[in-house]
């Protein structure tokens, strides 16, 4: 019989003009969601040459039942590492019938702040380092642990090589060149010091898109984990204890910080950053207190501070950067479960618009 | 055994491989068989009537078992590709007679009155299934003996423990484009294990020749899988979503200007006729049409806009613009495509 990679890999490009586009939308909790319609005449790759689509709102608690619709606003494309050909993958966004977004939507306000002329045309940077945690199915254990017990303690996981330190490999370079295939910056990937634990970083991206393709990376890794039958999480503390927790650690910096003297705007912005800990430290990522204890390379939640290549902060400036008096630094109090278009917006926003 | 399969015989031979279909007996079960002709074929007039064994499909008896396969529409075959076809069929007596399962013959007289032909109705047929483990028939992904968590989390989701058979959706949406099928989406449903896909829109008889070459498909990548295919309207019963067949419908005056007054005498309509479309909209659909699970009452018509509620829908664009398309929302999964869109012609237009 045929079999079924040959029907995935049927190549259409040569019979037909359709194309396949997957939008992808993110649901009440912050979970990903996505359905996929055939675009007729031709591939497209301007975002607002997709069609407006919708969903029923009242299946991903968006909306009540006898008024359902939810509106979907393509707002950027990337290639489809899955269905490849001229297929893409679209990062939307929601509104209500009348144009409203919802609630959830968080980009709509970050669109509104990387689109203030202080904050565009200081073409603020972002470099986002995602960890995530891979668990087997239907025990949620992580990848690679006994089930009922532990692996030995932390310390030769970090980058570690080898079938008794390194656990899901696999999933992570298929997701690394699937990225790059998207149209994702992708930067790197490293194994993280807790087992079963990685990361992989966006950037450097500027303004909004970020964001998009942040979210884009997690979608394409929870494809490929599901391919795996692995489960993802982007828990901050998946498991209590000596164990680290995941963050995602977000390097920021404006065309005044990257120029000459940018050292002292860079001082300015933490500082600013400090008087508003508070306020960020809410919107860094729900359960992020199991994970800022002060422990395991953080700081703890309820204190600010900030120093020179100092992991134990909660910013961190590289040596580098101190050295030329210019550059960017790293705000490492991020949960992994953050949303980007709110940390990398209210960062900008903080540093740019924000009077104390 | 792959190289067998995938050998390329337009180097060696001119001929192809036809794959005819037929529904069988049960009005739901398809059935097919081969033959070879001497050149390709992209005309179904051209291709030759054929003819089956009816008293081993439940369909005649046996000791005048001949059953007449016409063809009627072609679709590239996305299993042995090169200029090999799918045939969709239906079924005749050897007198030439359409026989009582023969669905399509009814329908074609009612798309080819000139009133309905020059109204150039469309279709959006939204089929949703259910895909089962082998031998336990029990949702694939769901563990043996107990229930994954509610519904909630799993409506086009993605992940491996809330969307589960994926490629077989993935593959039968290229497979459909390849043959020709104007699939026109997928996505993941309510039910975990549950999955949607939509053929439109389409014109008069094509919609349920296309529906039903896609079920044909679908079945032939679940069998290639190991995974058993479920047209059941409520496979699990319980606080488990239902599957259905909306069925989406408009005329060229409901999509010209002023539409909406069209759209509502149509629904109209439909709203008298309720029980005799409820009793051909597909068996089972009692278990179905609770009035809970974004179902109405099998027993109420009810239409509103953007209602999931209702038995009619109408979108707000619809309703907004003036004009477009309705959406009848109680045919079954197991509907006869076939009947539900001749009928919804019928009681609009004639």
């Amino acid at each position: 019989m045929s079999s079924i990679d040959e029907l995935m890999n049927l190549d259409l490009e040569s019979i037909t003009n359709k194309s396949i586009a997957d939008y992808i939308w993110i649901g009440s909790e912050m979970e990903l969601r996505n359905k996929s319609r055939t675009i007729l005449d031709g591939p497209i790759t301007d975002p607002k040459l997709l069609p407006k689509w919708n969903y029923d709102g009242s299946s991903t608690g968006q909306a009540p039942g006898n008024d359902s619709e939810v509106i979907l606003c393509p707002q950027a494309i990337f290639k489809d590492p899955f269905r490849k050909g001229n297929n893409i993958l679209v990062m939307c966004d929601t509104y209500t019938p009348s144009g409203e977004p919802l609630p959830t939507n968080k980009r709509f306000n970050a669109s509104k702040i990387f689109s203030h002329p202080d904050v565009f045309k200081e073409e603020p940077m972002y470099g986002l380092e995602q960890e995530f945690t891979l668990l087997q199915k239907d025990v949620n254990w992580p990848l690679g642990w006994p089930l009922g017990g532990f692996p030995g303690p932390q310390g030769p996981y970090y980058c570690g090589t080898g079938a008794d330190k390194a656990f899901g490999r696999n999933i992570v370079d298929a997701h690394y060149k699937a990225c790059l295939y998207a149209g994702i910056d992708i930067s790197g990937t490293n194994g993280e010091v807790m087992p079963g634990q990685w990361e992989f970083q966006v950037g450097p991206t500027i303004g909004i898109s970020a964001s998009d393709q942040l979210w884009m990376a997690r979608y394409i890794l929870e494809r490929i984990t599901e391919l795996e039958g692995v489960i993802l999480t982007f828990d901050p503390k998946p498991i209590p204890g000596d164990w680290n927790g995941a963050g995602c650690h977000t390097n920021f910096s404006t065309k005044s910080m990257r120029s000459e003297g940018g050292y002292d705007v860079i001082k300015n912005a933490i500082e600013k950053l400090g008087l508003r800990h508070k306020e960020h430290i809410v919107e860094y990522g729900t359960g992020n207190e199991r994970r800022l204890t002060g422990r395991h390379e953080t700081a703890d939640i309820n204190a600010f501070s900030w120093g020179v290549a100092n992991r134990g902060a909660s910013v961190r400036v590289g040596r580098d950067t101190e050295k030329e008096g210019r550059g960017y630094f790293e705000d490492r109090r991020p949960a992994s479960n953050m949303d980007p278009y709110v940390v990398t917006s209210m960062i900008a926003e903080t540093s740019i618009l924000w009077k104390p | 055994m792959t190289d067998l399969l995938n050998l390329d015989l337009s180097k060696n031979t001119e001929k192809i491989i036809a794959e005819y279909i037929w529904v069988g007996g049960s009005g739901m079960d398809l059935r097919s068989k081969a033959r070879t002709l001497s050149g390709p074929v992209s005309d179904p007039s051209k291709l030759p009537k054929w003819n089956y064994d009816g008293s081993s499909t439940g369909q005649a008896p046996g000791e005048d078992s001949e059953v007449i396969l016409y063809p009627q529409a072609i679709f590239k075959d996305p299993f042995r590709r090169g200029n090999n076809i799918l045939v969709m069929c239906d079924c005749y007596t050897p007198a030439g007679e359409p026989i009582p399962t023969n669905k399509r013959y009814a329908a074609a007289k009612i798309f080819s009155n000139p009133i309905v032909a020059r109204e150039e109705t469309w279709f959006g047929i939204e089929q949703e299934y259910t895909l089962l483990q082998k031998d336990v028939n029990w949702p694939l992904g769901w563990p043996i003996g107990g229930f994954p968590g509610p519904q909630g989390p799993y409506y086009c989701a993605i992940g491996a423990e809330k969307a589960f058979g994926r490629d077989i959706v993935d593959a039968h949406y290229k497979a459909c484009i390849y043959a020709g099928i104007n699939i026109s989406g997928i996505n993941g449903e309510v039910m975990p294990g549950q999955w949607e896909f939509q053929v439109g829109p389409s014109v008069g008889i094509s919609a349920g020749d296309e529906v039903w070459v896609a079920r044909y498909i679908l079945e032939r990548i679940t069998e290639i899988s190991g995974v058993v295919l479920s047209l059941d309207p409520k496979p699990i019963p319980g606080d488990w979503n239902g599957a259905g067949a909306h069925t989406n419908f408009s005329t060229k005056t409901m999509r010209a200007p002023g539409g909406y007054e069209e759209i509502k005498k149509a629904i109209e309509k439909l709203s008298k006729k309720h029980k005799e479309h409820i009793e051909a909209y597909g068996e089972g659909n009692d278990r179905r049409l609770t009035g809970h699970h974004e179902t109405a009452d099998i027993n109420t018509f009810k239409s509103g806009v953007a209602d999931r509620g209702a038995s009619i829908r109408v979108g707000r664009d619809t309703e907004k613009d003036g004009k477009g398309y309705f959406e009848d929302r109680r045919p079954s999964s197991n509907m006869d495509p076939y009947v539900v869109s001749s009928m919804i012609t019928a009681t609009s237009l004639l």
